[in-house]
């Protein structure tokens, strides 16, 4: 009975919570490396920002992101763009405001990003009677569930980045027809797809009512002088996107660890100083 | 044990106190003076960290109550405008949902300790029953303050849980209607379960503080269960005890800040950060890890047990999993308290533990197939052991030997 059988009580509680993931196996995710990943990770400003393009420029149509002000943009840790630029971009928009004239206004950068749709009925009328979520916390709102014993080890290393790992595979994981690794119905018929509906191998019932919202090609990266060329593919859009909605749930992320770091280090010396004491005074007792 | 005190009044302020309300005579036989049994382990110092985890709950807790709005069309934002634009927020928010986990973590290994240990035996039934107690509202507060941040698992949550209580006869629907505040789910409950939230820590902190009391009393047991004989057997609380315990919530602190700082998340569910829809079903609802022991135990009972039917069955097997501890110390008839000299419970201990491990999995798991026959297993393990196990070990048991004395155990052990 000493500090190691403690910790592996610890260990074993925290095993034990893990259950609740363990039971939810699916379709098998591939990790992706993420720069925000781990005890030092922190965002990758260009990323973010061409995340950020790709957002404005395709999925804003759709998607909201209320809990997102202009502000942010140009928050510390995050995609790193100037006051000007935030205050320039927040002009190109209008929000609602029903003290103004007309009830809309130019925004500002304390303005929360425009809903593209008015009521939740708006948005639904519009998308076949799905509902495009809001992006604000969506990236923590999915998830990747590990099989045994896998995800026990997600408690040591911190694995926090399931959603832009979903994100990424349902981005990427479209198909033209139903491919033969469909599931077969219960009875045995073939998958069949509803109307309206693509194949998604990653989503819940493979059924979805988003259609591929990405091509290749589709947003041009503005590259800097003597930078090195972003490819313009699926994949690189359905990185950079996850990694900027990853951003919106979690602003703070960079802060956050480098903070952890300093609080973690100082409890371990803290701890041995402790230790050192304890034994100390204890010196010269039978116990 | 409360005659042992030394203290004399310093200087004419202490008199005049110490005549009035001896409070610093208090601190000093109780904080510094109080003998303890000097070969005390770590197990012991989850006593203290369970002190150091209720402060921090109701620390963080009551800055957060200054920020959050407890209705449901703002809940949800309320609670990420704590994390995105309070200062400190997110720090504080995280230390509070990381905090609940660690509480429960530290509260079952202070649980399991006290079982392999016996320290439910004369004369510290009351101090066990009082533990009880506090596990019991430390439930009630867990699952009342998972309803606040008002996202998918917290709405389903508190919709199945208050559900139970419907499967009690003749009370149950207007019981329901009472803790719901309504026929459904929705802002009274929300409001009435913030309330109770903010009330039910300050009623902790008051049994704890009769549960210390009830220690102070017969003393500390300790881990060879051997009652104190003399002032060699024992150490006062200062500067030894205080130390160590202090040295355990630092260590304990290390694996809390790994999760407030590097991943708030992984110890929740994704779907709570979906905002509450009373018409949008999760695919699983499940109750956060602390919970699924009894969980899994209310779901095993998917049977009519002659008139009662499976769901009041359910309600009566998960209500009498937590009862049944209250009456733990007169089920374990056995003299001897420390598992170590009893050959038998030391297997059937450990056993329950596995036991209660995969209860705690199964709560997890879908309720199909193999998990629904491991489920009753458990299940009906659970009462064997402290129906029928720990009544039976006392009878055909041998214990092994017992030191003389706490000090006679720790001589034999250093020249070992």
């Amino acid at each position: 009975m000493n500090i190691k059988t403690i910790l592996s009580a610890l260990i074993l509680s925290f095993g034990m919570g893990a259950a609740a993931q363990a039971a939810e196996a699916g379709v098998a995710i591939e990790k992706q490396s993420w720069s925000f990943a781990g005890i030092f990770g922190t965002y990758d400003e260009n990323q973010l920002q061409r995340g950020f393009q790709v957002y404005r420029e395709v999925c804003a149509s759709c998607h909201g992101a209320r809990l997102i002000a202009f502000r942010n943009l140009a928050e510390a840790g995050g995609p790193g763009f100037s006051e000007e630029q935030v205050k320039a971009l927040a002009a190109e928009y209008e929000v609602a405001d029903p003290a103004a004239d007309g009830g809309f206004r130019t925004a500002v950068p304390a303005d929360r990003w425009p809903s593209p749709f008015a009521t939740e009925q708006d948005a639904r009328d519009a998308n076949g009677g799905a509902l495009p979520p809001d992006f604000s916390v969506l990236a923590k709102a999915r998830g990747v569930s590990d099989p045994f014993p896998f995800w026990v080890f997600n408690y040591f290393t911190g694995y926090s980045e399931g959603g832009p790992d979903y994100i990424h595979a349902l981005l990427t994981g479209y198909h033209d027809e139903v491919p033969e690794t469909a599931p077969h119905n219960s009875d045995g018929t073939p998958f069949e797809l509803a109307e309206g509906k693509y194949y998604n191998d990653y989503f819940p019932g493979h059924a979805i009512g988003m259609a591929p919202p990405l091509q290749d090609e589709l947003v041009t990266y503005t590259v800097a002088e003597g930078e090195a060329e972003v490819p313009l593919t699926v994949d690189q859009y359905a990185t950079d996107v996850a990694a900027f909605m990853m951003w919106m749930a979690e602003p703070h992320l960079a802060g956050r660890k480098q903070t952890g770091f300093v609080v973690l280090l100082f409890l371990v010396i803290f701890a041995g100083l402790m230790y050192a004491t304890k034994r100390k005074i204890w010196a010269g007792i039978e116990h | 044990m409360s005659e042992h005190s030394t203290y004399t009044p310093g200087n004419g302020v202490e008199k005049w106190l110490d005549e009035r309300l001896p409070i610093i005579r208090f601190s000093k036989e109780h904080l510094m003076d109080f003998p303890t049994p000097k070969n005390l382990n770590y197990w012991w110092t989850f006593g203290a960290i369970l002190v150091m985890c209720l402060g921090i709950q109701i620390v963080t807790g009551i800055i957060l109550a200054m920020h959050y709005t407890p209705h449901v069309s703002m809940a949800f934002d309320s609670v990420e405008h704590i994390r995105r634009d309070v200062n400190g927020g997110r720090m504080i928010q995280a230390f509070h949902a990381v905090g609940a986990s660690m509480f429960f973590a530290a509260v079952y290994i202070h649980i399991f300790r006290g079982m392999y240990f016996g320290s439910y035996k004369a004369p510290r039934e009351i101090l066990w029953i009082l533990g009880v107690l506090i596990f019991v509202l430390m439930m009630a507060t867990a699952f009342m303050g998972y309803v606040l941040p008002w996202g998918q698992m917290s709405g389903w949550a508190a919709t199945v849980i208050t559900n139970i209580f419907a499967a009690i006869p003749v009370i149950g629907t207007p019981l329901l209607e009472l803790l719901r505040g309504g026929f459904s789910v929705g802002n009274p409950t929300l409001n009435r379960f913030f309330s109770l939230h903010y009330l039910l820590p300050f009623v902790i902190a008051a049994v704890v503080a009769l549960h210390i009391w009830a220690l102070h009393v017969p003393g500390n047991n300790n881990p060879t269960g051997v009652d104190v004989k003399d002032s060699r057997d024992t150490l006062p609380f200062h500067p030894y005890y205080t130390m160590k315990d202090a040295f355990g919530m630092v260590l304990f602190l290390i694996p809390f800040v790994w999760f407030a700082f590097f991943a708030p998340d992984i110890l929740g569910h994704p779907d709570n950060y979906i905002q509450f829809s009373s018409t949008v079903t999760p695919a699983h609802i499940v109750p956060e890890w602390y919970f699924l022991p009894f969980y899994a135990i209310l779901r095993a009972i998917d049977f009519n047990i002659l008139f009662i039917d499976s769901k009041l069955g359910g309600v009566i097997f998960f209500g009498g999993s937590i009862v049944i501890l209250f009456f733990l110390p007169w089920l374990d008839t056995s003299k001897v308290r420390s598992g170590n000299f009893r050959p038998m419970f030391k297997w059937f201990y450990w056993l329950f533990v596995i036991n209660f491990v995969a209860l705690t999995y199964l709560g997890a798991a879908p309720a199909e197939g193999i998990y629904v026959v491991l489920a009753k297993i458990c299940t009906a393990y659970y009462f064997i052991h402290f129906l029928i196990v720990l009544p039976l070990l006392s009878r055909i048991e041998t214990p092994r030997p017992l030191p003389t004395s706490i000090s006679e155990s720790v001589l034999s052990k250093s020249h070992a």
